[in-house]
């Protein structure tokens, strides 16, 4: 099973839904991952007819099952930074009706969700569903690098080595969570990291 | 005092513009120069009507960076509760009226790439003043304005003269209409669309829009409601401890006021929320009119909107 509920926190951290099916001229999926099972889940052949797929697989083997429901059109690519051109192109081209469907990651969805922002959508408007991996894209407040895939709390940021604390506190416009430096007041300092919702 | 704050105005001139439709200019009455304001906002003028006071909305048209002066349009409404017929026949040039604090309720999203107008007879007034507003910035801009006849069209020379490009006429008489299907079918990404004319036409554009797959927060309209007249009723007042008589021709707002309550309000129209007041007690049935209140809210039977809706029954106590 790849959903995972989160436990209620502070108002900053994003909530996701469930994709539903909405009326609408096209319709732009993006996902990574277990994110693939919520397209699955939600696609109807009439929606796929004129449905674009962007799709990282993260090593996950759902991509022969994406294709097979037959998007209009499907991408495939190795990490969101190689389909980041694409994801731009897309949105620059698109008019109103276009629905917008985020699966996966939260990274993923965060990063495409202000991709569709800038592009003009209201971020009230576009549909999330969070699957698979619970890893957060972290920012370091200090040196501002961000590092990905994080798992674990507190971890060492991936630019500066610092020792962050995992905050709830999110930013749409960096489409990350906030890292903060847990030993600044008694440095060396740093408790065992565990994972982030143990 | 309710609402929003007063500034004495001076009427500098009077401009009819067709067989409906009059123009009038403010100017403070102490020199001085007006707030500036956001395409989109309107005043409340105050109409000193005999013994009756009537305190009504209209948009502002002018320039909002024009601090000399405001305009506001309006069109004589002869089925209307009187307040443009006084306004067409009363007010005089150098007359001096209070007017409120411009308030805005219908703003431009400012994060849209582009603003798609629809108009309808006089609601193409407070396009006129975003239409200002967006040129200062170079904004990215369409009218649609849908009229009677070339001679009710008001504005509209003004409009097709300064931009040809943007402004689009249709007029009934001439069986012209606007192709709503065909207009918002392939608009660019992050297109806001707003509209403000009769109901019928903000239903249209509301639920043609939505079944297009627009997103609720693109839409946009403005709707101003006048207060309808209905059956007479009484009301208690738990706290001024009043009970007072809503006539047949006056709203609930209204008859608070002409008691002495002081109730709060914006803009009087049943789409602000100002004057949102709890229902202590009822026995009979609301007309609930405005746009404020969700579905759920109006059958609760625990709100009501005073300066439009009413009631018809036997007890009404309300927590004002």
């Amino acid at each position: 099973m790849s959903k995972f509920t989160f436990p209620k926190t502070i108002l900053s951290r994003p909530v996701y839904g469930t994709l539903e099916p909405r009326t609408g001229a096209a319709h732009l999926f993006i996902a990574d991952a277990e994110g693939a099972e919520a397209i699955l889940d939600v696609a109807t052949p009439d929606m796929m007819a004129r449905a674009h797929i962007i799709f990282i697989a993260k090593g996950t083997d759902y991509e022969g099952a994406l294709k097979a429901l037959s998007p209009a059109i499907f991408y495939a690519g190795p990490t969101y930074s190689a389909a980041e051109p694409r994801i731009h192109k897309t949105l620059g081209d698109a008019k109103m009706g276009l629905q917008v469907y985020l699966a996966g990651t939260e990274g993923l969805m965060g990063q495409a969700m202000q991709a569709a922002t800038l592009a003009g959508i209201p971020h009230t408007a576009i549909q999330t569903e969070h699957r698979g991996s619970t890893a957060r894209r972290m920012q370091c407040v200090h040196c501002k690098g961000i590092t990905e895939d994080v798992e674990v709390d507190p971890f060492q940021c991936s630019h500066c080595g610092l020792h962050l604390f995992v905050r709830d506190h999110y930013s749409r416009r960096l489409a990350a969570y906030q890292g903060v430096c847990i030993d600044a007041e008694d440095p060396g300092n740093v408790p065992p990291s565990k994972g982030i919702y143990q | 005092m309710s609402g929003a704050e007063k500034i004495a105005v001076k009427v500098t001139d009077i401009v009819p513009l067709n067989e409906l439709v009059t123009r009038f200019k403010f100017e403070r009455v102490d020199g001085g120069l007006l707030p500036t304001f956001s395409g989109g906002a309107h005043t409340v003028v105050e109409l000193r009507d005999g013994a009756i006071t009537r305190l009504n909305p209209y948009s502002l048209m002018s320039d909002p960076m024009d601090q000399r002066a405001y305009t506001i349009s309006v069109r004589r409404d002869d089925a209307g509760r009187g307040g443009s017929l006084f306004m067409h026949n009363n007010v005089r040039l150098g007359d001096e009226l209070t007017i409120s604090y411009p308030v805005n309720l219908f703003s431009l999203d400012l994060r849209a790439k582009k603003h798609l107008f629809i108009a309808g007879g006089i609601g193409i007034t407070p396009f006129l003043a975003q239409i200002k507003q967006l040129e200062l910035f170079n904004g990215n801009w369409e009218l649609h304005y849908s009229c009677r006849s070339p001679d009710l069209g008001s504005y509209v020379d003004e409009l097709t003269g300064r931009h040809p490009n943007e402004a689009h006429i249709y007029y009934d008489d001439q069986k012209q209409a606007i192709d709503l299907v065909r207009l918002l079918d392939g608009q660019p990404l992050g297109t806001h669309v707003y509209v403000c004319g009769p109901k019928g036409m903000i239903d249209w554009v509301r639920a043609t829009a939505a079944a297009e797959g627009w997103p609720r927060e693109a839409i946009h309209y403005e709707e101003f409601l006048a207060p309808k007249p209905g059956k007479p009723f009484e009301v208690k007042l738990a706290v001024s401890n009043k009970v007072i008589h809503v006539g047949e021709d006056e709203s609930l707002l209204e008859a608070m006021e002409r008691e002495g309550v002081d109730a709060p309000y914006l803009c009087r129209g049943g789409a602000c929320g100002q004057c949102e007041t709890d229902v202590i007690d009822y026995a009979g049935k609301f007309i609930h009119r405005d746009h404020w209140l969700d579905e759920a809210e109006h059958s609760s039977g625990k709100k009501i909107m005073p300066c439009v809706s009413r009631f018809e029954g036997k007890t009404l106590v309300l927590d004002r």
